[in-house]
């Protein structure tokens, strides 16, 4: 019996230790790419500012000051300027930053649970049982997503939860379109293929085989969609259908600051560009993800 | 390692016996029904495989091969036919699939789509045992000492993840990964081609020493015609979804009696730069499995064509050297000059294994 | 012996360097390689995944990345000096002097536009003929590479011709403009056995007509000895062995080709006997031994071969090997 001596490994130096596994492997790329680091960092801010705003607000975002409204950028005791009540932007603006990224990223979560439940189980079934589940769920995709959001919202009401159920079904269908993509192309690969002739159930497939190699790019598109979510929220609440004043929400604010266009253009802009810079953080930060996650054999 | 199924040694008992396998997968139709049509990809093969030998099987695009590997593994299932493992109907009460499938395991020939990207080697291995109700610790175990059997060190390779290993260790891992279950019959579909010649020569090498140490049978599946001839026992050559052609491997080499069987030996490019070759034997592409010739599939390419071939499908019967060839030149009495003289009868339908 | 053949060769390709330089080292894929076809020539180029034979065909045509590539050395293709052409003489070059045909025709062909069409835009682009005379100069192409129904398949796509019509449609494009030198990668590699010997004989049959200089890349050396007039085997970068195919196959000098003739399966060999293997595998081409690259897998190796690189020995009738063994054996 000869058993031959394998072949010298491709990497000589790592010979005793574990090797970087894919996740590992995916962060250091995603390190090195300084687009994806600067969008990381500023999402990151954005995250603390929603969770610690209230307190780091220099003024009290409710307080209104009739004899105050609309002062400029740069008023003394108030950098950001105030708004039509009298209220500090600056203020209202960081504490703002909570309800607006809840209101972002809460509905993409449930969506991407509920819609990856559809997605994986319509790709690795396929058939007939894929078409019924994907065609329904089409349905759903034909309605343009602001108009669908509008439309469930009025329909259910408007006030928080209410949009944030709106907006989770208007993002099921993209996602769960995602995942039967991607499921039905791991579905076809040999390495499934083996772990079918193996003799194990659709469930332990599913698990070990399918879920780690189908999550990630899901994950991906979801975190494209979060910049989505926080702009059909704005526009709920600008519509008066999401959140209610005198909470402080971009989107609220940019409605409730419509009229001051003319007058302090400047302060009716920085809801906006609030909304402008998550977005696009939001977006590289999903692109940055996807660059590193390709690896390329 | 010692062979944990019942084996029965009973050599005039096929290990796995084919009957009529037919598998044909449904055209698109469009919106008004028109234009359906029916890809024949395997139509009537019947084979045996013994118990401890190597089956080659050739064949070109459109023959068929893959398909019938698939088949084997219940991977997709047949619309006709039966298959029969130790005397057992594959699927019955008596042979659940799950138990057949730890009977029978497969090596496929992309080494990189073959593995899970986000598993380690020892969890791609240790998946199939632990499926089947091994503890987790033993799987492991098992997957490590596997590694150490295809030639691959376990401290460097059981924690490494796909993208680290070359071709020849891949396909190394998937061969311990077909042995997990201490099955008996590997099939091995293209498993080295898409290796370079010198990696190859290796896990050749590899898979006759398992063979030799474990009791192994395979199923050899590959276009190149010299190793195949040097790994197996017998070769079945297949066309369009069909066995034209099937016995020893030396003989079916030296002594091919299907005109099929006789052109795709000539293709075999020459190692002799004085002995080029002049003609192509064969003209054309491989035809596609959608709309078959009627008779013999193969009329429309062969150059002893008559009448005959086009009209009636030709069944496996005995040819001179002791192969089984589906050609009525080879048939006794068959209307067709080149056919042996003989009572003018044909032989019964039954093809004999 | 000499080292210059008398006359002037077509392709002169000499002390070729090629690095790749995007990853995170530098990937030295050819590192010295001199080859000389002359005009009507055929070239076998032989070796594994890795040999740099793939690499040193697309330096011909230029078709590296540029940021990522250093070539370094020289090629001449009749009177032009390939690494130094401008883009828009490369552009002229390319097709019109020489061109290549690729391992798979679905990638390397348009997939949206007919065979006849891309055809006929590479002739235009190349010459100032018309459309109509273009059209029939394509026809008379698919004709020239045995397309059956030839004006019906000028107007087919890529995707529904099966695998041999589209290599002989590829061959057809790339001969379109009567080039000089026809490279091919690997073109025969994806097709069945029957198809297989089809193309090489067409391809033979091309190059005596039209009088072609021929560089073929393979790894099937039956395929090699099918074609080609002389073969030259390559490993890790470099030509280790050169020379008329009869010799090549007859006499193989350098350890590693004979390695590679002895470890191939073949008919006669006993059942059950086991292959000659190659020990080890191919090096690593970030990080190449200061001598000779076989030297850790070669049966017959010195100290002296980890030392330096062996220069070239010319043995008679045009075979060169790189191999000390071989220089030694020479002197004495």
């Amino acid at each position: 019996m000869t058993f031959l001596n394998a072949a010298a490994s491709p990497v000589p130096q790592l010979v005793f230790e574990r090797s970087a596994g894919y996740w590992e492997t995916v962060w250091r790329r995603f390190l090195r790419d300084k687009v994806a680091l600067g969008a990381a960092l500023v999402v990151l801010f954005l995250l603390v500012l929603a969770i610690l705003g209230p307190w780091l607000a220099p003024m009290d975002p409710y307080q209104s000051a009739m004899l105050k409204r609309l002062k400029p950028i740069g008023f003394e005791g108030h950098p950001f300027g105030t708004d039509e009540l009298g209220r500090d932007m600056l203020s209202r603006l960081m504490v703002g930053a909570r309800l607006s990224l809840f209101m972002g990223i809460t509905p993409v979560v449930c969506a991407f649970v509920i819609g990856s439940l559809i997605g994986i189980t319509a790709g690795y079934i396929g058939g007939w049982v894929n078409s019924v589940m994907m065609r329904t769920i089409d349905v759903f995709y034909a309605f343009p997503s602001v108009l669908l959001a509008i439309a469930l919202s009025g329909a259910l009401g408007a006030g928080i939860t209410n949009s944030l159920i709106s907006l989770t079904i208007v993002f099921i269908p993209p996602l769960a379109r995602v995942a039967e993509s991607v499921t039905t192309q791991i579905r076809g690969r040999d390495f499934v293929e083996a772990a079918r002739a193996s003799g194990a159930s659709a469930f332990t497939i599913v698990r070990v085989h399918v879920l780690g190699n189908v999550l990630g790019p899901i994950f991906v598109y979801a975190t494209s969609l979060i910049a989505v979510s926080m702009i059909l929220a704005s526009g709920l609440s600008f519509l008066g259908l999401g959140v209610k004043p005198p909470e402080p929400e971009w989107g609220l604010m940019l409605n409730t600051l419509r009229t001051a266009i003319y007058t302090q253009p400047w302060i009716a802009a920085l809801p906006g560009v609030m909304i402008f810079i998550t977005s696009i953080a939001f977006n590289l930060l999903a692109d940055g993800l996807r660059s590193a996650m390709e690896i390329k054999q | 390692m010692t062979l944990a199924h019942d084996d029965r040694d009973d050599r005039a008992q096929p290990m796995l016996s084919v009957r009529g396998l037919v598998k044909h997968f449904p055209l698109k139709k469009d919106l008004l029904g028109r234009g359906a049509g029916v890809v024949r990809a395997v139509d009537g093969v019947s084979f045996d495989v013994f118990q401890g030998e190597t089956l080659g099987v050739v064949g070109e695009s459109g023959c068929g091969k893959s398909t019938t590997a698939r088949l084997l593994m219940q991977l997709i299932a047949h619309d006709q036919g039966e298959l029969v493992f130790d005397g057992q109907t594959v699927g019955s009460k008596s042979l659940p699939l799950k138990d057949y499938r730890r009977q029978a395991q497969m090596v496929f020939q992309d080494s990189y789509a073959s593995l899970n990207p986000r598993l380690t080697m020892e969890d791609s291995i240790a998946f199939a045992p632990m499926v089947h109700g091994l503890p987790e610790r033993e799987a492991v175990e098992r997957a490590r000492d596997l590694l150490d059997r295809v030639g691959l060190s376990p401290q460097r390779f059981a924690e490494r993840y796909p993208h680290e290993l070359s071709g020849g260790q891949r396909q190394r891992v998937n061969i311990a990964r077909a042995l997990a279950l201490q099955s008996r019959l590997i099939i091995l579909d293209e498993a080295v081609s898409a290796l370079d010649k010198s990696v190859e020569a290796q896990v050749l090498n590899l898979l006759l020493d398992l063979k030799e140490a474990l009791g192994l049978t395979y199923i050899f599946i590959s276009h190149d015609l010299n190793v195949v001839r040097y790994m197996s026992d017998r070769v079945m050559v297949m066309y369009l979804g069909q066995v034209v052609e099937v016995g020893d491997s030396e003989t079916l080499f030296k002594h091919a009696a299907h005109p099929y069987t006789q052109a795709l030996l000539s293709s075999i490019p020459t190692m002799d730069p004085d002995r080029r070759t002049e003609t192509p034997p064969l003209a054309g592409d491989p035809p596609n499995p959608i709309n078959p010739p009627s008779g013999c599939r193969f009329h429309t390419r062969c150059v002893h064509a008559q009448p005959i071939c086009s009209e009636k499908m030709p069944v496996l019967a005995p040819a001179s050297h002791g192969q089984q060839v589906a050609c009525w030149m080879h048939v006794a009495g068959a209307a067709h000059t080149a056919a042996p003289a003989g009572p003018g009868r044909v032989p019964n339908q039954e093809a004999v294994a | 012996m000499t080292t210059d053949s008398p006359t002037p060769a077509y392709v002169d390709i000499r002390q070729l360097q090629v690095t790749f330089t995007g990853g995170k080292k530098p990937v030295q894929a050819v590192s010295g390689v001199d080859l000389r076809v002359q005009r009507g020539e055929v070239v076998a180029l032989i070796g594994e995944s890795g040999s740099g034979k793939s690499v040193t065909l697309r330096s011909l045509l230029r078709l590296h990345a540029e940021k990522k590539t250093q070539i370094s050395g020289q090629i001449r293709v009749g009177e032009h000096d390939v690494l130094q052409l401008s883009s828009d003489q490369l552009s002229q070059f390319r097709g019109r002097v020489a061109s290549m045909i690729f391992q798979e025709p679905l990638l390397a062909l348009d997939p949206v536009y007919s065979v006849g069409q891309q055809i006929i835009e590479a002739i235009r682009r190349h010459e100032d003929v018309s459309e109509d005379a273009a059209r029939k100069r394509a026809l008379a192409l698919f004709e020239r590479v045995r397309i059956p129904s030839p004006e019906r398949r000028l107007q087919a796509y890529p995707h529904e011709m099966s695998g041999g019509m589209r290599q002989r449609a590829m061959i057809a494009l790339a001969l379109a403009c009567q080039p000089q030198l026809l490279l091919a990668d690997e073109p025969t590699t994806a097709l069945d056995a029957t198809v297989q010997i089809q193309i090489l004989l067409l391809l033979r049959e091309l190059q005596k007509e039209m009088g072609l200089s021929v560089i073929f890349v393979t790894h099937d050396i039956g395929a090699a000895v099918e074609v080609a007039d002389r073969i030259a085997v390559m490993y890790a970068g470099r030509i280790v062995e050169e020379g008329p195919a009869r010799t090549l196959m007859r006499e193989p000098r350098h350890p590693y080709t004979r390695a590679l003739l002895q470890s191939r399966a073949d008919g006669a060999l006993a059942k059950g006997q086991r292959l000659e293997t190659i020990a080890g595998s191919p090096p690593d081409l970030t990080d190449l031994p200061k001598g000779c690259a076989f030297a850790s897998r070669c049966k017959m190796a010195v100290p002296a071969c980890d030392a330096t690189r062996p220069d070239i020995t010319w043995l008679d009738d045009g075979h060169s090997v790189r191999c000390l063994l071989a220089q030694s054996q020479q002197v004495a």
